[in-house]
Formats: C-alpha cells, structure tokens, sequence
C-alpha cells in the first residue's frame, strides 16, 4: 500500500536528528544530553519506568514541549521558537495521545478532515476521500458519522491514528498508545500500529507493549532518569541487555 | 467435595416489573410521598400553593379595565363585586400600555420600533437556528445598521458609510498584511478605518443623500425613546456586543502574552469590581467633562456601551471557566496536527468551551438585560422610570402592583425565552458521553 508514503521526497536523510538536547522543568533535570537519529522508515520503541523522560521526549520532537539547549533537527527543519514554523513541522509530524483526545463536539469524519481542510486547504470532498480510506484502513468506515463518546477506548484511538494519517504525515510518534485500554482493545490498536509499521511508516512509540516492540521495532531505546541508557536491535535488548537498569527493568515488566 | 461447582442449565425467562414500580404510582411514590418528609413537604407545598391562588387569583379577575383613574377603578369593582373587594386596576395598562412599550416616541412612527423587533427575530434566526439557510446571515450582518436607521431616523446614508468604512477598513488590512505582514495590517486597518469615518464618511453621505435622496426618516431623538422599546434596544445590542468582546476577554486573559494578559485581567477585575450603577453614572455625567466641549455624544449610546463593558466582563469570566474546563489534552491534539492559534481556537476549543458556558453566558444575558432597569436612575425613561412618572399623574397616584406586575411579567416573558433557548441549545448540541 502507498497510501502512507506519498508525501514529496524526504528533504534530509534523516526524519530526526536530535543532539546534545537538555529540558528542565523549573530546575528539575528532565532530559539529559539525549542525542538521537531517527532515519526514514525506521520504527523505533522507548521504554522505561514511569518518569524516565520518554513521554518529554517525543513531545519535543513536535515541540510540545521546549527543549532549553541542544538541537532538534526534524525533516531537515531546527526547532525554534518560529512559531510559522512550528506549524508547518507539525503539520508533518502525527501524533498519537495516551487519552486519545479525539474532538469530541466533531463526529469522527469531521474530527478526520478538520486538518486536512483548515491546515492543507485540501477540497472537502478529497479530505473525505482520504479520511475514509483510512477509517477503513483502521477497520471502522461504518462509525464515520457518530460521535468519539459513541465509540469504545480501542476504536476512538484508531480514529485518532487515522486523524493523524490524514495529514499524510512523514513521522508518527505514539504516546503510550494502549495504556489508557482495556486489554481485549489492546490488541486493535497494535495491529493497527503493525500494519502502519509494515507499510513502511517511520515510527517513534513510547509503549510498554514489548511484544510489539519484539515484532516490528528495528530499534528499542531504554530510557532512565531523562537519559538515555541502551538501545539496540529488539533481539539482543530483549535476550542479551547490558546495563543492569535495563535488566531489572526487563525482568519486573517480562517476569510476571 | 464438589459445592463450589454450579452449571446452569438453561436461562430463567425475563418478567415486566411489578405494577407498584412503574407508572403514575411509582412516579408519586418515588417523587412525592417517599417517607415521611417528603410526605409532609409535598402537603405543606401544596397548602401554600392554594393559599397563594385563593389570594391572588380573585385580586387579577375582580378587576376594572375601563376606569380611568384609581379613584374610579375602585368605585367600579365595589360597584360590580361589593365593597371591601380589592381588585386589580388594569385600567391603567389599558390607557398606558403603549407609553410602558413605546416611551415619547412619535405615535405615528410606532410602525419603526415594531418592524425593527420583527427584523431582529429574522436576523436572529440563521444565528440562532441552524436549520435556515445560511444566506439569511447576511441580513443578520446588515441588521444592526438597518435597525439604527429605523429607530432613530435620519438619512440612510449616514448610517451606511459606518459598515462602508469597516469594509475599507478590512481591504486595507489585506493589502498592507499581505505587503507588511499582519501587525503593521492591523495598525493600518484601524488607522484608515478611523480616518475614513472622521474625514470621509460625513461627506460622502451628503453627496450620496444628494444623489439618492428619498431613503430619509424622520429624525428621532434619543431623550423620546423609552420603555421597553428602549429596555430591548439596550438590551439585546449589549447582549450582541459583550459575547465577542467577552470570548476575547477570556482569550486574552489565558494569552501567554504578558501585555495582553494584564490589560484583560485589568479590565475584567476593574469592571466587576465597579457597580453597574457607578458606570451608567459616569456614562451620563462624568463623560461628558472629559469629552470636548460641543460633542453631542448620545446618552443612549453611552448607556450601552457601559452595560456592554460590564456585562463582557462578566461573559468574560463565564468563558474563562468554560476554558479551564477542557482537557489539556484538547489544545494539545490541536496543536499537534498543525493548527494555528486563532483556528485551534475558532474550531477546537472554543466550541468546546462555549458549549460548556452556556448556562452561565445566558445568565448574564438575562442579568444584563433586567439591569437595563437601572437607566431609571440616570433618567432614561425605561419601564420602571415610567410607572414611576405614570404614579406621578395624579389620576392614577397611588397605583403600585398593577404596573410592576405588567412590566414584571414582560419582562419574565424576555427572560424565560432565553433560559428555554439556552436549553433548547444544550440539548442540541449534546454527542453522547463526552470524551
């Protein structure tokens, strides 16, 4: 499929080139010296303990959050205080929350076009083309005209990923895309993710979910106190990790 | 040992609830008569309801329309139901009403206020309910000159220069953002605006009036306006002005910009900190001092634009609330997907945010337009300062109830139409269970 991939040729190699980035809340050290590369079609997986930084993380990479010193580069744009720019980044960059935050005023055709419409200036009928060819693709065209408090947890957040692909984004960052589910949705929303992974999607996901990280991450990055501590491909983290933090977290979250 | 063990073997059937627990019975057992309490509360409510129609409800029928004065009212009610009856006098609507709804306003333009109310229901329908078509704003967007000419008369010209100069306004800001970017556009928008109307608007309505003569009305000044022709016109261009001003209050209260912040918070903190009384006092004695000598600038005008200044406050607050209500995680997916302030705003939150407000917007609505009430003291002859002058006739002095009850009962009449559409609203714009 190359409905996800069509966006103009990647302007830079990479998708992200984070280096040498710093973030303090007040004078709390969130992230420390983090340098981090993300090329085009790479999918990669961030773990840690609760309070590790990896959430901070990602949402500098759409400047959620400001970083204080370093550089973010993101498809070959710094970020900076520019706010034209800003925008412009992400409007290229989708994402995907913890609590889903759906529109919950716009039914899901609506909440699916509204960026598309107002941000792209895409005609109303194309963004409803589009739009259905992701609800279908994230399997729930059928729900397009009710309303996210009509839809359960797992289909209001495969709405919220077909939002997001709707922009036709180079990069999607997921922020703990499952932990809000009840477990029997976990599994729709990592297919989903799977699919998205397999069709060639550069990816970042915060997730605890180590059997998707197992099955499509071409790299897993372990995070602690706001550093970064390993990272490796899936096979080797999973089997042979080094650093003793990283193997105690492995074992609480594999062991039970 | 085998007891923890069950298998049920086939499902019971399903029955329909016992007659006690559903129907009228249940609804006056549950909601009436459910315990002692409630028991003797319904009866002692009910009492007082009876005690309250026994008394009033002969006052309203045992009544004169025809006297005309106090003193002949009530040698008719005891001429027609006995002495030692107390009845209404009605008989002093019957002569006055149309000063209550109309004030000194020339009688043989009485035509001009009603076809104004019966426009503003029109420009009011495409806004209100989504259901006309959306050409019809157009005319809502037109109505408030419209509605100016009828109501005060005078060349139409006059009155439309004013959107003329908002519309070369609007074009100067697009050419000069798009040349300069959009601060200096604003600037120079409002500069132009300003001088248009100071330097061009006067002139160019006498040579259009010159031209095109026959869209005249009889000039009618503000001091002949009055009582609930002068309560709606202040009301509802309060109420039309202080929404707006009142969102970007609350916008600009929330704003990151620290300028903007303590300008709002200023403002809003001041004008709730004031009574509305003071402000109406300053509007129509204290103004003038700092105005330059000669300027006839109209007392109306300046009411209004002191009621609109307090109620946007409030509107303010009421909006402020419904901001804070949102999740964080509302501004957030806008942002995420690239929107911009202004339209993360227009399409995002402040719908949300509106929705939410909409018990408490309407309130102040209906608290502005009952203080509309308070003109009275600075002379403007709205309902109240009318039965205070019609008391002062000495045919009807004395009479009380009669006028307050008639001017009470437009008034509720206004104000229930607005509680009910608020609901209508909330209803309306209900999606199943939020988030």
């Amino acid at each position: 499929m190359t409905g996800t991939n069509e966006s103009p040729e990647p302007t830079s190699k990479n998708a992200v080139e984070i280096s040498g980035m710093n973030k303090w809340y007040g004078n709390f050290h969130a992230l420390v010296d983090i340098n981090l590369t993300v090329r085009h079609g790479e999918r990669i997986v961030i773990c840690g303990p609760s309070g590790s930084g990896k959430s901070t993380l990602i949402r500098c990479i759409n400047r959620l959050e400001e970083h204080q010193e370093g550089s973010i580069i993101v498809e070959g744009t710094e970020l900076s205080s520019d706010l034209k720019g800003i925008d412009q980044i992400r409007s290229e960059v989708g994402m995907c929350f913890q609590h889903f935050n759906l529109f919950p005023h716009l039914t899901i055709m609506e909440n699916c076009t509204l960026a598309p419409i107002w941000v792209r200036k895409t005609p109303r009928s194309d963004a409803e083309k589009t739009a259905m060819y992701f609800l279908e693709k994230v399997k729930i065209p059928e729900q397009a005209h009710k309303y996210p408090g009509q839809l359960s947890g797992g289909q209001q957040q495969r709405v919220a990923i077909a939002r997001s692909l709707c922009m036709r984004p180079r990069i999607m960052l997921f922020d703990e895309p499952t932990s809000a589910l009840d477990p029997e949705m976990i599994k729709e929303v990592l297919d989903t993710m799977i699919e998205l992974a397999e069709d060639g999607m550069t990816m970042v996901c915060v997730t605890h979910e180590m059997g998707f990280a197992r099955q499509v991450a071409d790299r897993v990055i372990f995070m602690d106190e706001g550093q970064i501590v390993e990272q490796n491909q899936p096979k080797e983290f999973f089997d042979n990790p080094q650093n003793e933090r990283t193997q105690l977290f492995l074992s609480q979250i594999l062991g039970h | 040992m085998n007891s923890v063990s069950y298998v049920r073997t086939e499902m019971a059937s399903v029955r329909p609830a016992p007659k006690m627990y559903v129907g009228l019975v249940a609804w006056a057992r549950e909601n009436l008569f459910g315990g002692w309490l409630n028991s003797v509360l319904t009866i002692l409510s009910i009492l007082a309801i009876a005690f309250f129609l026994v008394e009033s409800v002969p006052w309203v029928f045992q009544s004169s329309w025809t006297a005309t004065s106090l003193r002949g009212c009530r040698e008719a009610i005891a001429a027609t139901y006995g002495e030692g009856v107390s009845g209404a006098c009605w008989a002093v609507i019957r002569e006055r009403y149309l000063q209550l709804l109309y004030g000194f306003f020339p009688s043989d333009s009485y035509w001009r206020p009603n076809l104004t109310l019966i426009l503003l229901f029109v420009a009011l329908a495409p806004i209100l309910f989504t259901r006309f078509p959306r050409k019809m704003l157009w005319f809502s967007a037109a109505y408030p000159f419209l509605g100016v000419w009828l109501l005060w008369g005078g060349s139409l010209w006059d009155i439309a220069v004013i959107p003329l100069g908002l519309a070369v306004g609007c074009a100067a800001f697009f050419a000069i953002a798009r040349a300069f970017g959009s601060l200096p556009g604003i600037i120079g928008a409002v500069l132009i605006t300003l001088l248009f109307w100071i330097f061009l608007a006067g002139p160019l309505a006498g040579i259009l009036q010159g031209i095109i003569p026959f869209l005249h009305l009889e000039s009618v000044e503000s001091a002949k306006f009055g009582g609930f022709m002068l309560s709606t016109t202040i009301g509802v261009t309060g109420i039309a002005c202080s929404l707006p001003i009142g969102i970007l209050l609350a916008l600009g209260r929330q704003s990151d910009l620290l300028i903007v912040k303590s300008i709002c918070v200023g403002f809003i903190e001041f004008i709730r900190g004031v009574p509305l009384i003071t402000l109406l006092f300053v509007a129509s004695t204290l103004l003038n001092i700092f105005l330059p000598p000669g300027t006839n600038f109209d007392l109306i005008l300046r009411v209004i634009i002191m009621v609109t200044l307090f109620a946007s406050a409030y509107i303010a607050e009421v909006v402020r609330g419904g901001l804070a209500s949102l999740p964080k995680g509302q501004y957030e997916a806008a942002d995420a997907l690239g929107l911009d302030y202004w339209k993360s705003m227009r399409l995002i939150i402040l719908p949300q945010a509106l929705k939410v407000s909409i018990p408490g917007i309407v309130s102040t609505f209906i608290g502005l337009f009952k203080d509309t009430t308070l003109v009275s003291i600075i002379g403007l002859l709205d309902p109240l300062g009318l039965s205070n002058a019609i008391r002062a006739d000495g045919n009807w002095n004395g009479i009380v109830w009669e006028l307050y009850v008639f001017v009470a009962v437009i008034f509720f009449v206004f104000c229930f139409a607005m509680s009910r559409y608020s609901m209508y609203l909330e209803r309306k714009l209900e999606t199943g269970h939020d988030r």
